[in-house]
């Protein structure tokens, strides 16, 4: 049956690829939209076949947790040894994916319907391609969160990156769409090659692909299961340390595979400094914004760490750079998004922010703290955020599609008129500011408790980056619903809700966000599946709240919305008063501290101009040219020698006969 | 019979040779050029008879050589002289330094 | 008897439809012609790759199958020899789909369209010719037979400056072949111990072992390099560009679908296989070579505004990468290298009769002077991202199999040079997605450049049915590899024996 979570977006990608021009824009939509439906059920039964059943395949006498391969069919065969094999692994993590991907895939997939419209109901060109792109994505994503090997991972995340490219570019008429997807691939291109060495070198020492032989051991009695275990790191460790050249410039082999592979993560998701593509990429429809560069693709870096989290365990140098990094980019990112206009930008970087933190909440688990507290953080902020971004990012759609403008300047004022938006982005802002009971607080607080485990510095840093999310999200709360009345440019109708089919994901997200903090997380998620909690009820999470943490964030927070309410409420000169008061703060942020400028230089004028122009040119002169010289003094020797075939005959018989009359002479001196 | 009086056929066909020879390289027109050739390959025949009549007198390669030559001659010269014309006709010119168009 | 061996027939069937051609009066039979006889090459590789399979899977383990042997020349002692194995099947393979993509490719090719299609299918005579053979002066016989075509066939056909590139072309393969005569003749009068018959056969002079080591260090250069700049190794790669630039459609496909693979499948063949003492001491020069080429024609395609020219460049990006795998001398990555052969030949082949396709219609090649081509040809346009995302790497095409192969397989090697290098190969497929995108962007996407052009119609059902044909190959490649793999895998394994002994 799992096969067929893959099989139906697949097959929905061909023919609506194939087939799709020859049907109605309505029939596509449809389709689509039941294809993911039945993957969704599929998915969801899967899940909660693998969490709750009970079924000694799934967990052990002891209640952990294990890793399940549903089924793995080699695909190509390297050597004895190494083979890329496509199976389905199911453990905590790909069920938890599982769920992830089919619900916010659905929920867009539905969105769409009515998104792809313009405001007569007239469905956009290209809007069967549009669904085909969707299905190819949540394909691709869905195989690479069930992957059981690395390898299949990178091909599934090669195909992810190529999707996201043709639905970045999906208005390809229009230039800035087409650089962005250009760019978003071209990035993560980058990151990629980073990540195939990785798994070059992690292959070349251990000999193997497969995540079980990386990070799991066998269970005894039962076929295929395992359990993610250090101990078999370990061994992967000792491989590495046993090796010929354990070191490389000075670090080990194994952290350079592992710093190369996490370079994979972060490009996909967007950590400093591959993280420019990612605010580029709201180029594409909104949908897919919520999609692929909110929910799932995104955070397919954090999924990658999490997968292969047991060795990361084994180098702490490799968690402490990603934990550096997340921090980082997280401050980074929520530094920019205080000052963006675009409000998909501003959820852009809020994304790369709060990606960020799920990174560091990986980066700072250790198995001696909490049972690992970090790694159930990171990926139930991971699930939480998927929710309430999406729900935001589709918000930010139905604002878009009723303005018709990305820019909050164009909006203010619209909680009169779109209720349900209002609310729904309300409950997205107040679930990613963390304020209780909403999702987000309840997973933001488990990373702050990793961070305060590991080190005060981690902590402070993170606590005020999540003021500063609070503070971002309300000031784009107020700036689209409040600060003043809403002009409606003449002739023009008022804004009002949309359709129900974009209403109704809102509705749902938002349900979502304000209950899924209260999922037992630490019972069903865990590094090594080990549950963290004796007995569970719907309590569990508030019951096991470290309250001094929980305190501190929450009082973090709501001085961050008092701040933002006081300044971005009603219409006041405040802001504008601290733009001004520091104007080269403000300019670096506002101008995303100039990284896209530096790329550019990068790119335009050190690589084109001064590496590919050289070598074009080295070619085209040196290169052919020497050839070129071959032919040419071939020709030049046998035209200077062509004046001597002079075909003139009396020239012939003067030099015949000066030329015998010498010999003759030289025949007579000799001679005599 | 001696050296003396083969000399005095030798010495006028090497006159004759030299003259053959000059003329042809230095003159342009193509039928002085034939007349000069004609000179060559006459003052050569002469040489054949003369070697033939005084080194080899009972035998008579020699003169069967130049007949044969001269045999050779006319049907040469007819054939020159048809190139000639025809080249005179396409070319109204039988100047050899202008006949350049075949060349390289 | 000769005609009972199924190989002969690839060389019969061509020769048969160049006598048909002869007999032709008009387009219609012209084309009959072409496509009858190019769909029973490939009902013929098809069979032979159905056969071979059967033969191994009931345990026939010899070398090669098919093996025949026809005495030719008696004092050189030349024989017609033919036999294939798991590589020269897929090479058959390849070319049969290619010429039959050609010659769908080129339907309304003027002006002599009969004298195009001779000259057309006496190159494939000898490209089939050349795979079937294992002795090497026939091979080195139909080499030639493929290489002389190809003058004729871009200086009369071709565009832009053809004589130039024509000449170019001819002279740098002819240069490259005189190398490969005197390897030829050194290792023919070195293929026997001392007193024994020599030999032209491949299997024999294996079997014999006796080209002395010394000898080695002198012959293996001469044919590597022989065979290498078919196989546009840098730095000999430059009548790639121009030459592909100038031809013809359907002879850019088949001369950078199939001939250059000449050039990888001779080193394969004839030079290491031959020679693997010096292959083992020497290949590190070429790798550095080859390792330059990957690189080197994928930045120089980054700055290239003629489509031809950017995929001459990426050509000598991805046969650089052949060879650059053919030197590890290691099974995987070989395997990857012949994968290569096959991936590229289809995709290049592809993008070649897509850019003729488009240049049929607007007339120009300049990237500059076009742009949003999705609006107008919508077909070619999918084509060509199709194409583009194969020769980037997508997995589920056959690019991704190919490199992957190749780059795992080179980093098994032991020693740390080779993996380092390795790694710089791997650089090659971010600047590939970086010239490809580029080009996709500007051709294709944005808006539409010329006002002309919005008049222009997309593809006809010939065309399509050449572009259908090669993207069924490279998907089929990309997502069964294991298929052509295992069968490839198979064939590496004598020469890696030869290698280790």
């Amino acid at each position: 049956m799992s096969i067929f979570i893959l099989c139906i977006p697949l097959f929905m990608f061909l023919l609506l690829g194939l087939t799709g021009m020859k049907m109605s824009h309505r029939l596509a939509g449809i389709l689509g939209c039941c294809g993911m439906g039945v993957t969704l059920v599929l998915a969801y039964s899967v899940a909660f076949n693998y969490f709750f059943s009970g079924d000694p395949l799934f967990i052990n006498a002891a209640g952990e947790r294990l890793q399940h391969l549903l089924w793995n069919e080699t695909w190509l065969q390297f050597t004895d040894k190494l083979e890329i094999k496509l199976g389905f692994l199911l453990d905590p993590i790909s069920a938890m994916m599982l769920v992830v991907i089919t619900t916010i895939s659905f929920m867009v997939h539905l969105y769409s319907m009515g998104y792809m419209r313009d405001h007569h109901g007239v469905f956009e060109h290209g809007f069967q391609r549009f669904y085909a792109f969707l299905s190819l994505f949540s394909f691709s994503m869905l195989g690479l969160v069930v992957a059981t090997n690395i390898f299949q991972m990178y091909i599934f995340w090669e195909l992810v990156g190529a999707s996201s490219y043709l639905l970045i570019g999906f208005y390809y008429t229009k230039p800035s769409a087409v650089s962005a997807s250009k760019k978003a691939f071209i990035v993560t291109r980058f990151a990629d090659l980073g990540f195939l060495i990785g798994i070059l070198i992690l292959s070349f020492y251990t000999g193997t692909f497969n995540f079980t032989e990386l990070t799991s051991v066998p269970v005894e009695g039962l076929k295929d299961v395992f359990q993610v275990s250090s101990l078999t790191a370990e061994g992967v460790k000792n491989v590495f340390a046993t090796s010929a050249a354990p070191m490389f410039m000075g670090a080990s082999v194994m952290t350079w595979a592992l710093v190369l592979i996490f370079m994979g993560g972060m490009g996909k998701s967007a950590m400093l400094p591959l993280h420019i593509w990612l605010p580029d990429a709201m180029e594409g429809p909104t949908p897919v914004s919520a999609l692929i560069h909110a929910a799932t693709m995104v955070v397919a870096g954090v999924y990658l760490v999490a997968r292969l989290f047991p060795l990361y365990l084994m180098e702490i140098t490799s968690l402490e750079i990603i934990t550096v990094v997340g921090a980082l980019t997280a401050l980074y990112a929520a530094m920019v998004a205080c000052t963006q206009i675009d409000i998909k930008r501003v959820l852009a970087f809020s994304t790369i922010s709060q990606i960020a933190f799920m990174m560091v909440s990986l980066g700072v688990a250790r198995p001696e703290f909490h049972h690992g507290i970090g790694y159930m953080a990171g990926m139930f902020h991971l699930f939480t955020h998927a929710m309430f971004k999406a729900l935001l990012f589709l918000c930010a759609g139905a604002l878009i599609h009723a303005i018709g403008s990305n820019d909050y300047t164009a909006m203010h004022g619209l909680r009169k008129y779109m209720p349900i938006t209002h609310i729904s982005f309300l409950i997205g802002c107040l679930a990613i500011a963390g304020i209780i009971p909403f999702a987000g607080f309840f997973s933001k607080d488990e990373i702050l408790t990793a961070c305060f485990g590991n080190s005060m510095l981690w902590y402070v840093w993170m606590s005020a980056v999540a003021g500063l999310t609070a503070f971002y999200m309300f000031r784009l709360y107020y700036l689209i619903f409040w600060w003043k009345e809403h002009k409606i440019p003449e002739g023009h109708h008022a804004p009002h809700d949309q359709a129900w089919t974009m209403t109704l994901p809102l509705v749902i997200l938002s349900v979502i966000s304000c209950v899924a903090g209260f999922v037992p997380f630490g019972n069903l998620v865990t590094w090594n599946g080990h549950p963290m909690f004796d007995h569970v009820s719907f309590f569990t999470n508030l019951e096991h709240l470290n309250w001094s943490v929980a305190a501190v964030s929450l009082a973090v927070a709501i001085i961050a919305i008092a701040i933002a309410t006081v300044m971005y409420r009603k219409e006041n000169p405040l802001p504008a008063k601290f733009k001004n008061a520091m104007p080269a703060l403000w300019n670096w942020c506002f101008h995303r501290f100039y990284w896209d400028e530096l790329y550019m230089f990068i790119t335009h004028k050190i690589i084109f101009n001064g590496i590919c122009k050289p070598i074009a040119w080295f070619d085209r002169h040196i290169i052919d040219g020497t050839m070129d010289m071959f032919a040419t003094v071939t020709q030049k020797t046998s035209s200077a020698i062509k004046g001597l075939q002079s075909g003139n005959v009396q020239m012939y018989v003067w030099l015949y006969l000066v030329g015998a009359l010498v010999m003759a002479s030289i025949v007579w001196l000799c001679l005599l | 019979m001696d050296k003396l009086s083969m000399m005095l056929y030798l010495i006028p066909a090497l006159i004759m040779f030299c003259c053959g020879v000059y003329g042809f390289i230095t003159r342009k027109n193509m039928i002085a050029m034939l007349i000069s050739l004609e000179l060559m390959l006459n003052a050569v025949d002469i040489n054949f008879v003369v070697f033939n009549r005084f080194l080899y007198p009972g035998q008579l390669e020699g003169m069967m050589f130049t007949l044969f030559a001269i045999a050779i001659a006319a049907a040469e010269t007819a054939l020159a002289i048809a190139i000639i014309v025809n080249i005179f006709r396409v070319a109204r010119n039988i100047d050899v330094r202008d006949l350049i168009k075949m060349k390289f | 008897m000769i005609f009972s061996n199924i190989l002969i027939y690839f060389v019969v069937i061509p020769l048969v439809m160049l006598g048909l051609l002869f007999l032709c009066r008009d387009m219609k039979q012209i084309r009959t012609v072409a496509v009858v006889g190019s769909s029973a090459l490939v009902a013929l590789s098809i069979y032979l790759t159905v056969d071979f399979l059967q033969l191994r899977a009931a345990g026939v383990n010899d070398i090669m199958l098919y093996t025949g042997s026809w005495m030719w020349f008696r004092p050189l002692n030349i024989h017609l020899a033919v036999g294939v194995d798991g590589i020269s099947v897929v090479m058959l393979l390849l070319s049969a789909i290619i010429v039959f993509a050609g010659s769908f490719a080129s339907w309304k090719i003027t002006p002599l369209p009969k004298d195009f299609f001779l000259w057309l299918i006496l190159l494939s005579t000898g490209v089939f010719g050349f795979f079937i053979s294992i002795d090497l002066f026939t091979m080195f016989m139909f080499y030639e037979v493929a290489l002389i075509p190809m003058y004729l066939l871009i200086g009369l056909w071709g565009t832009g400056r053809k004589e130039y590139s024509a000449m170019k072309l001819t002279l740098m393969l002819m240069g490259g072949s005189a190398f490969l005569m005197l390897g030829i003749l050194g290792i023919y009068y070195h293929s026997a111990p001392e007193g024994g018959q020599l030999t032209m056969n491949l299997l024999e002079i294996r079997a014999n072992d006796a080209i002395d080591h010394n000898w080695q260090y002198f012959l293996f250069p001469m044919t590597f390099v022989g065979f290498g700049v078919l196989g546009a190794m840098f730095p000999f790669h430059t009548w790639s560009p121009d030459g592909h630039a100038s031809a013809p459609t359907a002879v850019s496909m088949l001369h950078a679908g199939v001939l250059m693979k000449l050039g990888g499948y001779g080193c394969f063949r004839v030079a290491i296989y031959l020679m693997p003492f010096a292959a083992n001491e020497l290949a590190w020069i070429f790798l550095i070579l080859t390792g330059i080429s990957v690189v080197y024609g994928a930045f120089s395609a980054c700055v290239q505004t003629d489509l031809k020219y950017i995929n001459a460049y990426s050509s000598v990006s991805h046969c650089g990468l052949v060879l650059f795998a053919i030197l590890m001398l290691n099974t995987t990555a070989m395997t990857g290298a012949v994968m290569q052969m096959l991936s590229h030949g289809l995709m290049t082949a592809l993008f070649f009769a897509l850019i003729g396709m488009i240049y049929g219609r607007t007339h120009t090649r300049d990237i500059r002077m076009m742009g949003g081509l999705m609006k107008i040809m919508p077909f070619l346009a999918v084509c060509y991202v199709i194409a583009g995302m194969a020769s980037l790497g997508l997995p589920g095409l056959s690019g991704f199999v190919a490199e992957m192969t190749i780059f795992v397989g080179s980093f098994q090697h032991a020693d740390m040079f080779h993996r380092v290098f390795t790694i710089v190969a791997c650089c090659s497929i971010v600047i590939t997605a970086v010239y490809i995108l580029r080009v996709v962007g500007k051709l294709l996407f944005g808006p539409v450049y010329d006002e002309h052009h919005l008049s222009l119609t997309d593809a006809t059902w010939w065309e399509r049915l050449s572009t259908i044909t090669l993207i069924v190959c490279v998907a089929a490649i990309g997502c069964f590899p294991n298929f052509f793999s295992d069968l490839i895998h198979n064939a590496t394994l004598p020469i890696i024996d030869a290698l280790t002994k």
